[in-house]
């Protein structure tokens, strides 16, 4: 399986990101946000970071780079984009996924584990997973999603809730909300469900020695869906 | 602008130091000229105070590639691999203005790693500030947290661990100290020394502005009424532009055109000339109208004191200029020929076809003031006797709820979880342990660093102090399974015009320089800040020491959180009752007089490698380092972190309970065993004649203390981790 993760300047996940995919099985390519074309690719991750410093809004910047046009192409005829955290930003500002991502709740950054709950597994990317609360990490410092009244009943619709914050045992009360975003979403799907974005990485919990291993799940999974 | 004494004495140069200068030059510099003697002499570039003090430091080793003198200091961590780290002080900055102060120290001390052809793998800080009660500690603390966070998380650098203190005589000079570890190719360093005649000098980066002119002469002088003026002194941080110079600087570095590179830090595009000038025993020669300026008009003497951030100068190999352009090019940076190496061993600047500075090197480095300042020696106070009655009254569960609560003990979450710890994805042991621990990417090894300072002990005692700090370091990387290599030190203090002030200095050098000798723990780099007073109340002296060491297979890293019910607890090291000084004297007592803790290196060295030992063969499930709050403090973080309780019992000594558990003796670590191992671990113990005692065992969910005191584990913890969260909140 081949993947292409974008390299944009400022993005500090996307060697992260790469080693995780070729751990469970890519083929990885790491893309320059200059270059014009995507290569061959069954997937494409906007990896995390600060692109273009975020001094705009976070992601408007490289939302307009070179290479996005491609992306959207290939987001828009169904191949599948996954866009983590600064990926996420990103995806949001090109329209492929609804909502807004604002500045968290308390106003600081965030670097810890949380809890999320899988609320649609009709999907390429959680298919098969046979568990539905994850343990993930999450460093951001704009992730508090938001969108409007209309909006949110569109994508509770259209079943475009990808995952919530939650406790240990999938509880979704306030609380356990990290960052103030709207419902505790923690990441959306477009209408296809072809294109994810979400603020937890990953890609930061492949090994035991590191916060956790439910990363490793979600990449092995993703693998097989897509082969 | 015409220079005489009095425009000297505006640039902070002493009277008889501008008189050597106008010798040394046989006639009066210009503003230009003055500028730069006043950036090269100050104390902050030419350690003038402090350089006879700082060469008693013991500084080879083993493991030393590279000591003190180059951008940074390098270890050897074997196949290959070198680690490259240093710490490096902000305190004047941040104080001013505490966001841009703090992002600028932490952006400055990358740099100075990723020069030497490093990519920096972990950060590290220590920062400290007045009282929690003083009206401008909750603003500074909020902003050099931000300011950390903002630079370190951008450049995708995960901040590993880090030290924070509170106490009034930081009211009116907090310190910011910032370290960073960087992984290189041992064949692959860079160093400063320039090399060879008529080569390009090049300039990279950002372009220059009006920023920071004069930062570092700022970083040489005491605060007074009017610090609000210095606001234009400090730099502007650009994260995301210092992220593209360092991807843009590896990727030149991978191959073979840079023959020297110096960061723009202090002093600017003044002091990186020089000293690579100076090293390669060289001239250079600039022509200032190629600088890429950022404002209008900068004059020569503005270009070559501004302190704008994210610069480089790199000397490059003949006919490497277009190849270097074109990587520059890529990552969207400035890339400026400005000048040539000369054999004139001077620097030569020209503006508007018209020279405008021309001074020989060797005055502004080797013909530097060097002072042997005046310095009071330090006695050893007297002990403190307390009466057994004033024990007998105190309940120890009422002692530790206010130990764990302290603010200079209970947990740093608040702060820890504003900074990107994870990125990198070799993060293995996080803030809030005795080190943090990273794997080297793609090996079984990993490196430990921890930062530490005992002010309150080096103000008791200097010389004690300083040997203090360095066994801390030493401890807490052993705790978690390294063996300790080398250290960075980052010495902060008062006013060395004052002679007290000047007395720590001396004497906390000469007691680190000792326990780092005794235990073969070189310091390899660092920096002096001095100054660090507001009109005549300067701070306790705080030597900053980073420690850094190495775990050959990152699978037997040890943490310090319980693992098991049933596991035994025993401590290693004698515990004496050692209690003036300690937080119990200062916060229960409201004792601040009194020796600290005596240091015995012997004991430190055996217990320490002794515990070693005990991690290499298996035996340690989890250890912990006996510091501020003594051994039970050191419990309950351990029960806290694992979510578990213990019954302890107090061996049988004349020491009533409260000196036991909250004495501060050295050289003690808290360990878990298996209970079937407790033998061949006593065995090893007592051959290598290392005091221990059976503390107790691991249970469910309570303390217990003598079968009298029962605490659940859910109230140590709210103790500890409550108060930095209110307090900010």
């Amino acid at each position: 399986m081949k993947s292409s993760v974008i390299t944009f300047p400022g993005s500090n996940c996307d060697r992260d990101m790469d080693v995780a995919l070729k751990k469970f099985g890519f083929k990885n390519k790491m893309i320059w946000h200059n270059d014009n074309e995507l290569p061959k690719s069954d997937l494409v991750v906007l990896p995390g970071g600060f692109s273009y410093g975020d001094y705009l809004r976070c992601g408007s910047m490289a939302s307009k780079s070179k290479i996005m046009q491609s992306v959207i192409n290939f987001a828009k005829s169904g191949g599948l984009v996954m866009g983590i955290c600064n990926g996420f930003q990103i995806l949001v500002e090109t329209g492929l996924v609804p909502g807004v991502l604002l500045r968290n709740k308390y106003l600081e950054f965030i670097c810890k584990n949380v809890f999320v709950k899988l609320d649609n597994k009709e999907n390429l990317y959680f298919k098969n997973l046979d568990k539905d609360i994850f343990e993930l990490h999450i460093a951001h410092n704009e992730g508090n999603y938001f969108c409007t009244k209309d909006q949110l009943k569109e994508i509770q619709d259209n079943n475009q809730i990808a995952i919530y914050y939650c406790n240990k045992s999938g509880e979704t009360e306030e609380q356990y909300n990290p960052n103030g975003s709207i419902k505790n979403i923690a990441g959306i799907f477009n209408k296809e469900k072809n294109v994810l974005g979400m603020m937890p990485h990953p890609e930061r919990m492949i090994d035991q020695s590191l916060s956790g291993e439910d990363g490793s799940l979600f990449f092995k999974n993703l693998i097989n869906n897509i082969k | 602008m015409e220079v005489n004494q009095k425009v000297a004495e505006d640039h902070g140069l002493k009277s008889d130091e501008y008189k050597k200068i106008c010798d040394l030059l046989k006639r009066t510099p210009n503003i230009t000229e003055l500028g730069i003697f006043s950036a090269m002499w100050n104390e902050h570039c030419s350690y003038k105070s402090s350089r006879l003090h700082l060469k008693k430091l013991p500084t080879k080793g083993k493991k030393v590639i590279q000591g003190p003198g180059e951008n940074a200091g390098v270890i050897d961590i074997e196949d290959g691999d070198a680690i490259v780290f240093k710490i490096e002080s902000h305190n004047h900055p941040s104080f001013i203005e505490p966001y841009q102060g703090a992002a600028t120290g932490v952006g400055g001390i990358m740099r100075d790693v990723f020069t030497m052809g490093a990519r920096p793998i972990a950060n590290l800080n220590s920062i400290h500030f007045g009282s929690p009660q003083h009206k401008k500690t909750k603003n500074l603390l909020r902003g050099v947290v931000h300011g950390i966070g903002g630079y370190g998380n951008c450049m995708g650098v995960p901040t590993i661990a880090g030290q924070t203190s509170f106490d009034s005589s930081y009211n009116g000079n907090i310190l910011v100290n910032a370290m960073t570890l960087g992984l290189v190719k041992k064949n692959k360093i860079f160093y400063s020394k320039a090399t060879g005649l008529n080569k390009p000098v090049i300039y990279v980066g950002s372009k220059t502005g009006r920023d920071g002119i004069h930062g570092a002469s700022m970083a040489s002088a005491s605060f007074d009424e009017k610090i609000e003026e210095k606001k234009p002194t400090v730099q502007v941080g650009d994260p995301f532009t210092e992220k593209l110079l360092l991807e843009a600087c590896l990727e030149l570095m991978s191959g073979d055109s840079i023959i020297a590179i110096q960061d723009m830090g202090a002093a600017g595009l003044t002091s990186s000339s020089i000293e690579m000038a100076s090293k390669g025993n060289l001239g250079i020669e600039i022509n200032l109208n190629k600088i890429p300026c950022r404002e209008t008009k900068m004059t020569p003497y503005e270009i070559m004191l501004s302190e704008s951030q994210e610069r480089m100068l790199i000397i490059l190999e003949n006919g490497k200029e277009e190849l270097a352009k074109k990587i520059f090019d890529k990552w969207n940076l400035d890339f400026a020929v400005i000048g040539k190496t000369t054999n004139s061993k001077k620097i030569e600047l020209f503006f508007n076809n018209e020279q405008v500075a021309n001074i020989p090197v060797n005055t502004l480095v080797e013909n530097s003031p060097l002072y042997d300042r005046e310095w009071k020696k330090s006695k050893l106070p007297k002990k403190n006797k307390i009466k057994n009655e004033t024990f007998s009254k105190l309940k120890i569960k009422d002692v530790l709820k206010k130990i764990l609560s302290n603010q200079n003990i209970c947990s740093k979450e608040w702060i820890w979880q504003q900074y990107d710890h994870t990125v990198m994805g070799d993060t293995i042991q996080k803030p809030g342990g005795d080190s943090g621990v990273v794997r080297i990417h793609g090996t079984d090894k990993a490196v430990a660093a921890s930062v530490d300072s005992s002010a309150v002990y080096c103000w008791a005692h200097p010389l004690t102090g300083g040997k203090q700090v360095v066994a801390e370091s030493w401890r807490n990387l052993i705790s978690v399974g390294a063996t300790p290599i080398a250290i960075t030190n980052c010495l902060n203090f008062g006013s060395p015009e004052n002679k007290d002030n000047m007395g720590e200095f001396v004497e906390c050098v000469q007691g680190i320089g000792e326990a780092s000798k005794y235990l073969d723990f070189p310091v390899v780099s660092g920096n002096v800040s001095f100054y660090n007073q507001t009109k005549e109340a300067g701070i306790k002296p705080t030597p900053s020491i980073g420690g850094v060491g190495l775990i050959k297979d990152y699978k037997k890293m040890i943490s310090m959180d319980f693992k098991e019910i049933d596991n035994l607890v025993l401590s290693i090291g004698k515990t004496e009752g050692h209690i003036d000084q300690s937080i119990f004297a200062r916060t229960i007592l409201d004792e601040k007089n009194g020796p600290p803790p005596e240091v015995n290196l012997f004991n430190e060295k055996n217990n320490g490698e002794s515990l070693l030992s005990l991690i290499e063969k298996n035996y340690i499930k989890s250890a912990h380092d006996v510091s501020l709050g003594g051994i039970i403090t050191a419990i309950s973080k351990m029960c806290i972190k694992g979510g578990k309780g213990i019954k302890i019992k107090k061996s049988k000594n004349l020491m009533n309970e409260i000196e036991y558990f909250f004495s501060e003796d050295q050289g003690r670590y808290i360990i878990e065993i298996k209970r079937d191992d407790l033998k061949e671990v006593v065995k090893i113990l007592n051959k290598n004649s290392v005091h221990h005692e059976e503390l107790g065992v691991i249970i469910d969910k309570y303390m217990i203390i003598n079968d009298k005191t029962k605490l659940t584990i859910d109230e140590l913890k709210s103790y500890n981790t409550n108060w930095l969260t209110n307090y900010m909140s």
